[in-house]
């Protein structure tokens, strides 16, 4: 019994910290409309900028000025951020929002370690409450006690903020109508910028005081982000309230989880966040939101067949890979067959985002699952390659229906949340089931069939397969099955309005999706003869999103394109720097904000035929 | 014969009786207007008769059988079209291949992926364009017509399905009047030809009262007056309702579909 209060205790010690990030990040999703994948950072960079100020200034109010001085640092440099970067894409659609905010993440997570290190770091201890009292026998540290406390403080002070002055009461008219506060002659673009910045404080904050209790360390920012969305996702976008209770859940599920279901501890909170879905799509305490927007922006462009120029493109691309074997070396050809596998991943991403208008940020899931499938059938069942790579998708294919099944219900950012969330679960398990799936030492050992042991054999097996299965979606997105997602998309109404039943195309085409990023890993785990936890992680799955749109989500041709340049260039350039993180997130963010249309859309509309031409060509 | 009988449809938004006890029916082949100032709860009497919008109470019977608690793709399957206050079409699409896909999903063929939708049922679709007058654009991307030629298409869409009964709110709202007369007309002359029933809503009285068969007038969501054109210009509370705001012949007003 007095066991299980401390545990309680812990709990909501956690659940303050959680709540600290999660307010932030639902204050400026409410407001500003952008879902801040950065947040994460901000997070960690609270707790490192603090660790350094608290190990340089003495005593208490050293420490706790420390920690305060280190939130306002880093809300600062998040102003600068709001003013340099985001104020370019507030209108823009969520999708690039997200991206943009993900490349400042990857850029802030190698800052970190250019600055402090790749080592874990043990802060000090809070002066005058580095001891523990005495609760029903056992010993409960001080500082837990005061972090407990925090929380609801935290809670209270918005509350006065949000309600007792001008500019919190303006903020909450921003809110419910943009337009209005404009109207009144508030300067917008200044009161954004205010929302940013007090919402990286919280974040901030929350890493800040995190650390007497936990390590510092570098991949901090993701383990919380995650957690963050699973909360705010709960507790309804842009509601503080429901931040507050679904942080108290989270927390609680956590502390006892880890006691009830030690193995699956992890997977609790998505089990929680896909229940609430489904009764309460917006959440706890959230409303629909009223100006649902699309994740991609409208798409006027019609997808057209080929024109007698791009097949000729075509085939010459692919008389190119026919005869690539002939003069590349081993290494060539094995960077081949990668960049063959991540172009069929990212046009299964193409078919569900771009067609489909179902933004996912999860769809390493399936990936995962289907490398994972091999692995595991070779493993255990010593399966020939011949049949596991026709078995294994099995796996991705069950992924997608059960995950597909809540996905489809919700649309927009609470959908990419949830298809996260579905990927993170597929993670953990992974994970933390080291029995059967190794855990982090992954599956080794899976090798393809003697007829295709050697490099090229192997490369024109993926060719023929990729190939084929390249084949298959293009025909699917020009059929009636394909026209009908795209219907989907384009205009729900109209879709109801002539007897398409939408859930049930977009779970199809859900599955469908899935089962081609299933047959992507497949290859994968037989290319690289082995399988990790990395396969199913968000940065694949965030890989994923920047191909398709550095190739051009308006187009099928966009992300095939997109991965081979993408794969192409993070061969050359992780050989020669250590910055890849850097320059990744600078890509993307370059990308996002200056050639939204992609490679092949920029093309296009530099040279290619105005919509009109393109309609009559398809006569 | 009516097509559709419906009795004591309710629907309140919170303390607003938007739709109040409606009751009525529609003849087979005729052309019923529903008119009544903005926000007196005409689409939101559509959005109930097409299954979008869940009845608070009430009844509507589509040839004796109750469609009440049906989504509207079921609604749709059983032959009743409807045309939207605001355009609703596949944007990325030509205006040939809308219809198209309404066409393909009548067939049921919308899980279909061996076969290319672009060469399916082109020559109905293109059949359907002529009808009202839109053949000249079937090729050009939807996302570019003008707003006029989207409520064409619309309509155009809306036949696809062989309906009984077509729900048209504001098919003519943004057009020039002289367009508007030549879409009713063109209306009239479908409903001749197939012998279907229309139910629209309109601004423009001069539209209404030429082309309209019976007129309902709808006023705070009840029924205040439902008979011939000629009697509805007659009826004096009618004319107080309008005439009294001014607000009859106001076209501009495009309201939430
Ligand atoms: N989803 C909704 N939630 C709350 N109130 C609504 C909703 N839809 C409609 N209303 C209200 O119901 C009433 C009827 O609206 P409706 O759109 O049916 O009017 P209308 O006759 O079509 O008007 P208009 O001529 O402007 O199109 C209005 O008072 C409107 O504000
Ligand atoms: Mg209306």
């Amino acid at each position: 019994m007095d066991f299980l209060f401390i545990q309680f205790l812990n709990g909501l010690s956690s659940a303050s910290s959680l709540f600290l990030v999660a307010s932030g990040l639902s204050i400026i999703f409410g407001v500003t409309h952008i879902t801040n994948f950065a947040h994460g950072a901000f997070y960690m960079l609270g707790a490192y900028v603090a660790y350094t100020l608290t190990e340089a200034w003495m005593g208490a109010i050293g420490f706790w000025g420390g920690i305060i001085v280190a939130a306002g640092t880093v809300a600062l440099f998040g102003a600068l951020i709001e003013i340099i970067l985001l104020r370019r894409i507030y209108r823009s659609p969520e999708l690039f929002q997200l991206l943009a905010t993900f490349g400042i993440t990857l850029i802030i997570e190698d800052l970190v370690i250019q600055v402090w290190g790749a080592e874990d770091l043990l802060g000090r201890r809070a002066p005058g409450l580095d001891g523990a009292i005495d609760i029903f026998g056992q010993a409960f540290p001080t500082y837990e006690l005061v972090l407990i406390a925090l929380g609801p403080i935290c809670l209270c002070a918005l509350w006065l903020l949000f309600n007792r002055t001008r500019w919190g009461v303006l903020v909450r008219a921003a809110t419910q109508d943009r337009m209005m506060v404009s109207a009144l002659g508030v300067n917008q673009a200044w009161l954004f910028t205010g929302v940013f910045t007090l919402g990286v404080f919280l974040a901030a904050l929350g890493g800040a005081v995190q650390i007497p209790r936990d390590a510092v360390h570098n991949a901090m920012d993701l383990q919380i982000i995650v957690e963050a969305f699973v909360i705010v996702v709960i507790g309804g976008f842009g509601n503080v309230l429901g931040a507050f209770l679904a942080s108290f859940i989270i927390a609680e599920l956590n502390s006892f989880g880890i006691l009830l279901f030690p193995k699956i501890s992890m997977i609790l909170m998505f089990i929680v966040m896909a229940l609430v879905l489904v009764v309460r799509p917006y959440g706890l305490l959230g409303k629909a939101e009223t100006h649902a927007r699309t994740a991609l922006g409208n798409v006027v462009r019609p997808l057209a067949p080929l024109t007698r120029k791009a097949k000729n493109w075509v085939l010459a691309a692919l008389l190119v890979f026919l005869i690539l074997p002939i003069f590349a070396d081993d290494f060539v050809l094995n960077v081949g067959s990668e960049i063959l596998i991540f172009a069929l991943f990212a046009a299964s991403l193409h078919l569900m985002m771009g067609v489909g208008g179902m933004v996912s940020f999860g769809h390493a899931a399936y990936f995962g699952l289907g490398a994972y499938g091999v692995a595991l059938l070779v493993k255990f069942l010593n399966m020939p390659m011949e049949a596991a790579i026709v078995i294994a998708p099995l796996l991705a294919i069950a992924g997608a229906i059960i995950f597909g099944w809540f996905c489809v219900r919700l649309s927009g950012v609470y959908l990419a949340m949830l298809t996260l969330a579905f990927a993170q679960i597929s993670w953990s398990i992974i994970f933390q089931w080291d029995d059967v799936t190794g855990g982090d030492n992954g599956l080794l050992g899976i090798w393809p069939s003697e007829w295709a042991s050697n490099q090229q054999a192997f490369y024109y097996m993926t060719l023929v397969i990729v190939i084929a299965a390249l084949y298959a979606i293009r025909r699917i997105i020009f059929s009636p099955f394909g026209y009908t997602l795209r219907g989907c998309r384009d205009s729900l109404l109209r879709a109801d309005a002539i007897g398409i039943d939408r859930l049930r195309i977009q779970w199809f085409g859900f599955v469908l999706a899935g089962s081609f990023s299933g047959l992507a890993g497949v290859l994968y785990a037989y290319l690289k003869g082995s399988v990790f936890p990395d396969y199913i992680s968000i940065p694949l799955s965030v890989d994923g999103l920047v191909m398709v749109l550095l190739g051009g989500i308006q187009t099928v041709a966009g992300p095939i394109i997109g991965a081979g340049v993408f794969k192409a260039l993070s061969t050359i350039i992780i050989s020669h720097t250590e910055f890849w993180k850097i320059i990744l997130g600078a890509f993307i963010v370059i990308l996002v904000v200056a050639f939204p249309q992609g490679i092949v859309g920029f093309f296009l509309e530099r040279f290619g035929s105005k919509e009109e031409d393109i309609a009559e060509e398809k006569q | 014969m009516s097509s559709l009988v419906v009795k004591g449809l309710s629907k309140y938004f919170g303390g607003v009786k938007a739709v109040n006890n409606v009751d009525f029916e529609v003849q087979k082949g005729e052309l019923l207007a529903l008119i009544g100032p903005n926000g007196a709860g005409k689409s939101t009497c559509f959005n109930m008769l097409n299954g979008q919008l869940a009845a608070d109470a009430g009844s509507i019977k589509l040839f004796d059988e109750e469609i009440i608690g049906l989504q509207p793709r079921q609604v749709w399957r059983k032959g009743v079209g409807r045309t939207f206050q605001i355009a609703a079409t596949f944007t990325s699409m030509s205006v040939i291949e809308n219809v198209q896909m309404a066409i393909i999903s009548y067939h049921k063929r919308l899980l279909s992926m061996l076969p290319f939708a672009g060469s399916l049922y082109k020559e109905e679709a293109y059949e359907l364009l002529e009808l009202v007058s839109m053949e000249d654009q079937a090729n050009r991307p939807c996302g570019m017509l003008a707003y006029g030629d989207v409520k064409r298409l619309e309509l155009a869409i809306a036949l696809a399905n062989d309906p009984k009964i077509l729900l048209m709110d504001e098919p003519a709202a943004g057009m020039a009047p002289n367009e508007r007369i030549a879409l009713m007309q063109l209306t009239a002359d479908i409903v001749k030809d197939k012998g279907i029933s229309v139910l629209f809503t309109e601004h423009d009285m001069d539209v209404v009262f030429s082309h309209a068969n019976r007129v309902m007038v709808l006023n705070r969501g009840e029924v205040i007056a439902l008979g011939l054109p000629s009697e509805i210009r007659e009826n004096e509370e009618v004319q107080s309702i309008y005439l009294g705001t001014g607000a009859v012949y106001d076209e501009e007003l495009v309201g939430n579909a």
